[in-house]
C-alpha cells in the first residue's frame, strides 16, 4: 500500500481535483492520498468528486489557511 | 463506463471559453468522456497563432483578418474595451495564478478530451484544415447529435 502526498496550494480551481485524478490514475486500489489544497471550492468539489469515481474519503480537515483530505483510492 | 459530456463551443469570447475549458478539464477529471464541438466564432480558439498560407479567395481573406487568430487572440464578452479589459484579465488571472486559456486547451488534450471542428461554419468562414492546432477532428451535426445523444451534460456556449 502506497501513500501519496499532494501539495496543491496555490493552484486554482480545476487544478487541484485534476491532481487528485492524475495520482489517483496512478495510484492502485487501497493506496491513500493526501492532498493540501487552498482553493475554498476544493472541500466541496473533493466530495462531488470520490461520490463520483467512487473513491473514498477518509478524513477532510478545513482550517482558515487550507484544506486537507485524505482519500483511499478504490 | 464513463458517462459523457459535451459542449458546443459557439462563442469566441475569451471568458466563455475559458469556462468551457475549466469545465472540460473538471469533467475529465471527474472520469467523463468529453466532447467539445468548436463551431462559428468558437473557431478561432483553434486556430494557430501564426499565419500559415492556405488558398483563400476575398472574403475568406477579409474573415481570416479580422477574426481573433488563436486563444491568445481572443477578447472579453464583457469591458474588453478594445483589447485592453483581456489583457487586464490575462494579468490578473495570472497572479491569481489562474490556469490561462492556452494552458487549459493543451490540459485538456492531455486528459483526452475529443475537440471536433464544425467543417459547415470552418467553410463558411474560411478556415482550412492547416489553421487549426493538432489533434482536432472535423465533422458535421450528425456527429455532434450521435454524441450529445449519449451524453447526460450538454452544453451550449
Amino acid at each position: 500500500m502506497a501513500e501519496f502526498n499532494l501539495n496543491c496550494k496555490g493552484l486554482q480551481c480545476p487544478g487541484p481535483i485534476m491532481q487528485v485524478f492524475k495520482t489517483a490514475k496512478e495510484a492502485q486500489p487501497g493506496d491513500i492520498i493526501h492532498v493540501k489544497v487552498t482553493d475554498r471550492g476544493f472541500a466541496k468539489d473533493i466530495q462531488a468528486w470520490c461520490k463520483k469515481t467512487g473513491n473514498e474519503m477518509l478524513e477532510l480537515v478545513e482550517s482558515e489557511t487550507e484544506i486537507y483530505a485524505k482519500i483511499l483510492r478504490k | 463506463m464513463a458517462d459523457k459530456k459535451t459542449i458546443i463551443v459557439f462563442s469566441g469570447d475569451m471568458d466563455k471559453v475559458m469556462a468551457s475549458f475549466i469545465i472540460a478539464n473538471g469533467a475529465a477529471a471527474m472520469g467523463s468522456e468529453v466532447t467539445m464541438f468548436f463551431t462559428f466564432w468558437g473557431l478561432n480558439v483553434l486556430r494557430k497563432a501564426q499565419k500559415i498560407k492556405v488558398k483563400k479567395d476575398f472574403m475568406e481573406k477579409m474573415f481570416g483578418w479580422m477574426m481573433p487568430r488563436g486563444a491568445e487572440k481572443l477578447g472579453l464578452s464583457k469591458m474588453n474595451f478594445g483589447g485592453m479589459g483581456a489583457v487586464m484579465m490575462k494579468q490578473i488571472m495570472k497572479k491569481k495564478n489562474v490556469n490561462s486559456l492556452p494552458e487549459l486547451i493543451e490540459s485538456a488534450q492531455a486528459m483526452g478530451v475529443r475537440m471536433i471542428a464544425c467543417t459547415m461554419s470552418m467553410d463558411v468562414m474560411g478556415i482550412k484544415e492547416e489553421e487549426l492546432i493538432d489533434g482536432i477532428e472535423f465533422a458535421g451535426v450528425a456527429t455532434y447529435l450521435g454524441e450529445s445523444d449519449e451524453a447526460n451534460v450538454n452544453l451550449f456556449i
